[in-house]
C-alpha cells in the first residue's frame, strides 16, 4: 500500500521502536482520517506515549513509515517542523509557561511567527489582538490575562493550555491523558471541550479512564505491547476476548 | 663514521699482537706479577705486548689493574717498586696493592710514579678488559662485557669474542656474544659473505643499538651488496623499533588512562548515577592525597619500620576522610539543591574553593613530599618497554577499585538500593528504602573513591592544594565521553583518552595534545551528547 | 523602528538605572579632571581606574546573565570571550608601540623579537588599524560562540553538559594561549602599552575617556539587552529557558534563539574585555582561567539572575568585596568567595535584587494589612 495515495491525515505503518532490546512499539500501524477523533487505550507500557513521541518527532522509529496529510514524512523532521506542519500536542501534566502571563502564553502559541529573527522586531498586529481576545473569551480568562502562569490553579492551567491549542490551531491534536486526576464534573467538561475542538480539528486522545472514553463516543484503538490489539467502538473492543485478557489478566 | 677508517688500518697490528699474546699466555699464565711488572716498564710498544699477554692470561685479577691503568690510577712506589692502585681521597691517594688487592694505606703522589699511558694504549686496554671480562666466572659480568663490545663494534675484539664463544655455556650470553661478534665483524675487513651473515644477526636483535650498527655499516660500507643489506636491515629494525615505541606509548596511555579512571570513577557514581554534579570532586582526591601525607608523617616520626605499609594504611583512612566529608557535603548542601543542577554546580565550586583554602591554611601552599614505598620504586623491561613499578601498581590498583565497585553495585544490598533509587526514586521510596540515606551513602561512596584515587595520585603528582583542580575537567570529560551512568563506559573512556593523549604527544607536544583531546571531546559530545555507551531510555528527559 | 525597539524593553526603573550609570560615567571623570587634588570632591586616578575595571566586569556579568538568567544556558566560558576581546585590543596596542619597544623593532612586538620571529604572523595583519581591531573585538568572540553554539545547540547539549563544555573550551584556550608558539605573547601575555589612538594610555585624560567609554558601553549593553529581552523574542527566550521541549512542540526551533543570544552575549563580553585591557594595562592567558569565568557567574548570582540590574549590582558588590578583602585579609578571600557561592545558591537564589523585591513585597503586605 502506498502511503502517498492514502487520504488519511495520519498514517503509521510498521513502526518499530526499541530501547535496549525492549520493543516499545512493535510493527504498529494506525490510520486517522481527517476530521476524526480517535481514542487510544491500553495498559501501562502498551506504547501509547511512545507513539505520541514518534508522531511529534521526539523519538525516531527504528523502522516504519509515519506520514502526515498524505505528504510529509514525519520520521525525517524535527519537533519544530512537525509542529509547524500542524500537529499539536497536549501533555498529561498541564505545561504552561509559568513565568509568562496568560496573554503571553497565548501569544507564544499563536500560529504564525516562529523564527527568531522575525520575533525580534515583531509588533502585535490587529488580527492577532482580535484572535487573542476571541480565545480569552472562549476559555473565560479575560480577567486573568495578566496573571503569571505560575499563579494559576490546576483547572485554570488546563483551560489556558486548551486556549494555547486553539491559538496554535493545529490540523491534528494529540492529547495525552487529559483527565488524569480530574473530578467527574471536570472530566465531563473536558469531554465536551474536546468534542467542540473536534468540530474543526482532528484529535487523537490517549486515555486510561474508560468512562471518559465512553463519554467521547468515538472509534477506539487498543494498544498492547507496542502493537494494535483491537479497533472499533468501545463496546466492540470491550467484547473482544483478548482485550479483556490484557486488561483483567489471565 | 670517519673514525672507523683509522681503526680498520690498526686492525692487522692488533690482531697479530693478540695472537702473540695468546701464545705468551701459555708461557706466563701463572706469572701475574711478572706480567703486571711488564706493564710498568719499557716502551709503549712493550707495554702493549704486556697488555695483550695479560688479556690472554684470562686472569680475572688483571681486569681492575688494567682499568686502573687506563684511568691513570696505576702507580709504582718509588721506595720498593711495588705496583699500587691509587684512588683519589681528598688530596691524598687511597692505595691498594695491585695484585693482591690488599689495602696499602694512603700516600701522596710525590712518593709514587704514575704509570703513563697514551690514547692508543687506552684503546688497547679497553679491548683487553673487554676480553678479560668475557671470560669472567660471573655471568652478569660476561653479559655486560658482550653488550659493551656490541656497542663498541671494534674488530680487535674478534679473537677475544671467538675464544669466549668457544668457552661459553649459557645460551643467552652466547647469543649476546655472537651479536657482539657480528658487530665486530662488520667493523673488520672480513669477507662479504661473513658480513652479510653478521648483518642478518644484528638485524634480528632489533633494538636501538643494532640500528646504530646497521646505520653505521650502511654509511661506511663500500661493497654495494653490504650497503643494501645493511640499509634494508636498518629499515627493518626501524620498523620493529616503531612498533615497540607504539607499544610503549600504549603502556604510557594505559598508565595515564588508569589515573584518569581513578579520578573519574568516583565522579561516575556521583554524576553518572546520581546526576549530582560535584565540582569539589577534585578536592576529594586532594584530601586523599593529604591523608597519605599525614599518615606518612606520623609513620616517619613514630614508626619508621612501617613506611613500606604507609600506602596500605592510608587507603582506608583516605576513603573514610573523603567519604565522610562527602556525606557532610551531601547532607549540608547538595540535598537542598536536588533538581537544580546548575546551582549544585555553583555551590560545589564554592565548596572546592573553601576546601582548597582550608588545606592551604593548614598545610601551606607549597608541595608536600609523599614518599614511595620500596615496592613501588624501580622499573623493569618487557621486551623494549620500560615499566616502572609505581605506574604498574597504579594500573593494578585502578582496576581493583573498578572491579570492587562493580561488585559492590551488583552484589550488595547497598548497591541494590542505589540502583533502585537512581532508577525510580518514588517507587524506591514507596518500597521502604530510605532514599535520603541512600543518597548520602552513594555520594559518600563516590567521594570515598576519590579519596582512594588521592592516595594513588600522591605517588605521581605534586601534593598541593591545587592537586584536585587539575583533574576535575579531565574527569568530567571521561565520564561524559564514556557515557553517563555507565561504569564500563567510564573504563573504556578513560583508557581511550589516555592512549589517544599519549599518541598525540610525540606529534603535537604535551600541551597541544591535551588541547586536541579537549577539542575532540567537545566535538564528540556534540555528535553523541549521551557519550560513547549511552543508555537509551524512554524517559531521558 | 529601531529606537522604538530599543526603548520598548525598558521599564521605568531600568531607565533610571541606565541614566544613573551614565551619570556616574560622566561625573567621576569630571570630578577627577576638574577638582584640585586636595578637594573633598576629588576622585583620585586609582579610584577611576578601579571603577573602570568594575564597569567592564559589570558588562561581562550582564553578558553572562543574558544567556544564563534569560535562556538558562550556564556558560562557564564567558571569560574566554572577555579575554579574546581583550587580546584583540592588546594586539592593537602592541602594534601602536612601534619601534619604542626594548628591541626597537618597528614591526615586531618585543616578545616576537625575543622568540626569534622573522616576520609578523598573518593573524597580526590589520591590527595596526584601530577600526580593524575594534571589529575583531566583536567578530572573534562572536565567531567562537557561533561555532560552539551551532554545534552544541543543534545536538541539544544542555544543562551541566553545556556548562562543562564551555569550561573545557576556556581551559583549552588557556593552555593554547600559554604556548609561545601561538604568537600571542605566551604566558607573559601583552603589556607595556604606550598609546591608544595616539593618546598615552597612562595619561589621566585617556583614563577618564576610557572610563567614560566603559560606562557608555555598559549603558548600551543594558539598553540592547532590555530591548532583546522585552521583545517577543525575549518572551520566547524565557519560555525556552523554562520549558524547552514545550517550545519545540509549539513549533519553535529553539536552536536559533539560543544561538542568537549566545553570540550577542559573547560579543558583549568581548567588548567588555577590550575596554578592560587598556585600563589595567595587561592581558595574559590567566584571563582564560576557568575560575575567572565562574566568578563572573557568581556576580550574576549575587546580584540576581534573570534581571538586568542584578548582574551590574552583583559585579560591583563582589568586586568591592574582593578588592577590600584581598587587601585587608588575603587569607580570608577564598573562604569568603567559596562561602558566597554556597550561601547565594542555597539561600538567595534570586540574588540581592530578588531579596529587595521580597522585602518590598513584605512591607507592602504589612502596609496593606495595617489599616484592616
Amino acid at each position: 500500500m502506498s502511503s502517498r495515495s492514502t487520504s488519511a491525515l495520519l498514517y503509521l505503518s510498521g513502526v518499530t521502536v526499541s530501547f535496549d532490546g525492549f520493543k516499545a512499539l512493535n510493527n504498529l500501524s494506525l490510520l486517522v482520517e481527517p476530521g476524526e477523533m480517535r481514542a487510544i487505550i491500553g495498559p501501562n507500557g502498551a506504547g501509547k506515549t511512545t507513539m505520541m513521541d514518534v508522531v511529534t518527532g521526539k523519538t525516531r522509529p527504528d523502522s516504519g513509515e509515519v506520514v502526515f496529510d498524505g505528504r510529509a514524512d514525519l520520521t525525517k523532521l524535527d519537533e519544530a517542523s512537525i509542529a509547524t506542519l500542524g500537529i499539536g500536542r497536549k501533555f498529561q501534566k498541564p505545561t504552561v509557561f509559568e513565568n509568562h502571563t496568560v496573554r503571553d502564553n497565548l501569544v507564544l502559541a499563536l500560529a504564525g511567527l516562529r523564527k527568531w529573527h522575525s520575533l525580534l522586531l515583531a509588533q502585535p498586529s490587529k488580527a492577532e489582538n482580535d484572535r487573542l481576545a476571541e480565545i480569552l473569551a472562549i476559555i473565560r480568562m479575560e480577567e486573568q490575562q495578566h496573571m503569571l502562569g505560575a499563579r494559576l490553579s490546576h483547572g485554570q492551567k488546563q483551560w489556558l493550555e486548551i486556549g494555547m491549542l486553539l491559538a496554535q490551531d493545529p490540523k491534528l491534536l494529540l492529547v495525552d491523558e487529559p483527565v488524569a486526576g480530574m473530578t467527574d464534573v471536570e472530566t465531563e467538561t473536558t469531554a465536551q471541550v474536546l468534542r467542540e475542538i473536534n468540530r474543526t480539528h482532528s484529535v487523537v486522545v490517549v486515555e486510561h479512564d474508560m468512562s471518559f472514553v465512553r463519554a467521547l463516543d468515538v472509534k477506539v484503538t487498543v494498544l498492547h505491547e507496542g502493537s494494535m490489539l483491537a479497533e472499533g467502538t468501545l463496546d466492540q473492543v470491550s467484547a473482544d476476548q483478548r482485550v479483556v485478557e490484557v486488561y483483567l489478566g489471565r | 663514521m670517519p673514525f672507523l677508517r683509522p681503526l680498520a688500518m690498526l686492525l692487522p697490528a692488533l690482531a697479530s699482537m693478540l695472537a702473540s699474546g695468546l701464545i705468551a699466555a701459555t708461557a706466563f699464565a701463572a706469572d701475574l706479577p711478572a706480567l703486571v711488572g711488564a706493564l710498568t716498564t719499557g716502551s709503549f710498544g712493550d707495554r702493549e705486548t704486556a697488555i695483550g699477554a695479560l688479556a690472554a692470561s684470562g686472569e680475572q685479577r688483571a681486569a681492575p689493574i688494567l682499568e686502573a691503568l687506563a684511568a691513570g690510577q696505576l702507580y709504582v712506589r718509588k721506595s720498593d717498586n711495588l705496583v699500587l692502585i691509587g684512588k683519589p681521597d681528598g688530596n691524598q691517594l687511597a692505595l691498594s696493592e695491585a695484585i693482591s688487592g690488599k689495602s696499602a694505606g694512603s700516600g701522596s703522589e710525590a712518593a709514587l710514579d704514575r704509570v703513563r699511558v697514551n690514547n692508543r694504549l687506552r684503546g688497547v686496554i679497553e679491548a683487553a678488559v673487554g676480553s678479560l671480562t668475557l671470560m669472567s666466572p660471573d655471568a652478569k659480568v660476561r653479559r655486560e662485557a658482550a653488550e659493551a663490545l656490541f656497542k663498541r663494534r671494534d674488530a680487535s675484539s674478534l679473537s677475544a669474542l671467538d675464544a669466549a664463544l668457544a668457552a661459553e655455556k649459557d645460551p643467552r650470553i652466547k647469543r649476546a656474544m655472537s651479536e657482539a661478534r657480528a658487530a665486530s665483524v662488520l667493523a673488520s675487513d672480513a669477507p662479504t659473505s661473513q658480513k652479510l651473515d653478521a648483518i642478518a644477526l644484528v638485524r634480528e636483535r632489533a633494538d636501538r643499538d643494532s640500528l646504530g650498527v646497521l646505520e653505521a655499516t650502511a654509511g661506511s660500507a663500500t661493497d654495494p651488496e653490504i650497503k643494501t643489506a645493511a640499509a634494508a636491515g636498518a629499515s627493518a629494525v626501524r620498523q620493529t623499533l616503531a612498533a615497540w615505541e607504539a607499544a610503549q606509548n600504549v603502556w604510557y596511555g594505559i598508565s595515564l588512562g588508569s589515573v584518569l579512571l581513578l579520578a573519574a570513577i568516583g565522579l561516575a557514581i556521583t554524576f553518572g548515577t546520581m546526576g549530582v554534579i560535584n565540582m569539589a570532586h577534585g578536592e576529594m582526591v586532594m584530601l586523599g592525597a593529604y591523608t597519605t601525607f599525614v599518615v606518612q608523617e606520623i609513620i616517619r616520626t613514630s614508626a619508621p619500620h612501617l613506611f613500606d605499609a604507609s600506602l596500605l594504611i592510608a587507603l582506608p583512612l583516605a576513603f573514610v576522610v573523603a567519604g565522610g566529608i562527602g556525606i557532610l557535603i551531601e547532607r549540608g548542601i547538595i540535598r537542598f539543591l536536588y533538581g537544580r543542577p546548575l546551582d549544585t554546580l555553583l555551590a560545589t565550586w564554592g565548596l572546592s574553593l573553601v576546601l582548597q583554602q582550608a588545606v592551604r591554611s593548614i598545610f601551606g601552599s607549597s608541595n608536600r613530599e609523599v614518599g614511595a614505598p620500596s615496592w613501588m620504586s624501580g622499573a623493569f623491561q618487557v621486551g623494549q618497554i620500560n615499566v616502572t613499578y609505581g605506574r604498574l601498581w597504579i594500573v593494578v590498583f585502578s582496576l581493583i577499585v573498578f572491579v570492587a565497585l562493580i561488585a559492590l553495585l551488583r552484589k550488595t544490598p547497598l548497591g541494590l538500593y542505589m540502583r533502585a533509587v537512581t532508577q525510580n526514586r518514588p517507587m524506591a521510596s514507596a518500597m521502604g528504602i530510605r532514599t535520603p540515606r541512600v543518597d548520602a551513602l552513594t555520594f559518600g561512596l563516590g567521594s570515598g573513591i576519590a579519596g582512594l584515587a588521592g592516595v594513588a595520585l600522591s605517588q605521581i603528582d605534586n601534593v598541593s592544594p591545587n592537586l584536585g583542580q587539575g583533574y576535575i575537567i579531565d574527569s568530567f570529560m571521561v565520564v561524559v565521553f564514556g557515557g553517563v551512568g555507565n561504569l564500563f563506559g567510564t573504563l573504556i573512556g578513560a583508557l581511550t583518552l589516555g592512549v589517544v593523549n599519549k599518541f598525540l604527544e610525540p606529534y603535537a607536544g604535551a600541551v597541544l595534545g591535551k588541547i586536541l583531546v579537549l577539542v575532540f571531546i567537545i566535538l564528540f559530545i556534540q555528535r553523541r551528547p549521551r557519550g560513547l555507551f549511552a543508555l537509551k531510555g524512554r524517559s531521558v528527559e | 523602528m529601531i529606537t522604538r525597539f530599543l526603548w520598548q524593553g525598558m521599564d521605568r526603573s531600568l531607565r533610571l538605572f541606565v541614566l544613573l550609570v551614565l551619570a556616574i560615567g560622566v561625573a567621576l571623570p569630571l570630578l577627577n579632571q576638574l577638582t584640585p587634588p586636595d578637594s573633598a570632591f576629588h576622585v583620585p586616578a586609582w579610584l577611576l581606574q578601579l571603577m573602570g575595571k568594575y564597569l567592564c566586569y559589570a558588562l561581562l556579568a550582564l553578558a553572562v546573565d543574558l544567556v544564563w538568567g534569560f535562556c538558562g544556558i550556564l556558560s562557564l566560558g564567558h571569560g574566554a570571550f572577555f579575554a579574546l576581546g581583550g587580546y584583540c585590543m592588546g594586539m592593537y596596542l602592541m602594534r601602536q608601540i612601534g619601534s619604542r619597544g626594548v628591541y626597537g623593532n618597528p614591526l615586531l612586538p618585543d616578545f616576537m623579537v625575543f622568540l626569534n620571529y622573522k616576520e609578523l604572523p598573518w593573524f597580526w595583519y590589520g591590527f595596526n588599524h584601530f577600526w580593524f581591531a575594534m571589529a575583531m573585538v566583536v567578530v572573534v568572540p562572536s565567531l567562537l560562540a557561533l561555532a560552539l553554539g551551532w554545534f552544541a545547540f543543534r545536538s541539544r547539549v544542555t544543562g551541566v553538559y553545556l556548562s562543562i563544555i564551555t569550561q573545557a573550551m576556556t581551559f583549552a584556550l588557556m593552555l593554547a594561549f600559554f604556548r609561545n608558539d601561538m604568537g600571542l605573547g605566551g604566558n607573559n601575555g601583552m603589556t607595556d602599552f604606550k598609546e591608544i589612538l595616539g593618546f598615552s594610555v597612562q595619561a589621566d585624560g585617556t583614563r577618564a575617556v576610557l572610563y567614560f567609554a566603559s560606562a557608555v558601553a555598559l549603558a548600551l549593553g543594558l539598553i540592547v539587552s532590555a530591548a532583546v529581552v522585552g521583545s517577543r523574542f525575549g518572551k520566547a527566550l524565557t519560555a525556552v529557558r523554562d520549558a524547552e521541549s514545550r517550545m519545540r512542540f509549539l513549533g519553535y526551533r529553539v536552536e536559533g534563539y539560543k544561538l542568537f543570544v549566545f553570540v550577542l552575549s559573547a560579543a558583549m563580553a568581548g567588548i567588555a574585555g577590550a575596554l578592560y585591557v587598556p585600563q589595567v594595562g595587561i592581558i595574559n592567558p590567566s584571563e582564560f582561567s576557568p575560575a575567572n569565568s565562574i566568578e563572573a557567574v557568581l556576580w550574576v548570582a549575587v546580584g540576581g539572575r534573570g534581571t538586568l540590574i542584578g548582574p551590574v549590582i552583583g559585579a560591583f558588590i563582589v568586586n568591592f568585596g574582593k578588592t577590600w578583602l584581598t587587601g585587608a585579609l588575603p587569607e580570608v578571600w577564598l573562604f569568603a568567595l567559596g562561602a558566597l557561592f554556597i550561601v547565594v545558591t542555597l539561600l538567595l537564589p534570586k540574588g540581592v535584587v530578588g531579596l529587595w523585591g521580597q522585602l518590598k513585597a513584605r512591607s507592602q503586605a504589612k502596609k496593606a494589612r495595617a489599616p484592616a
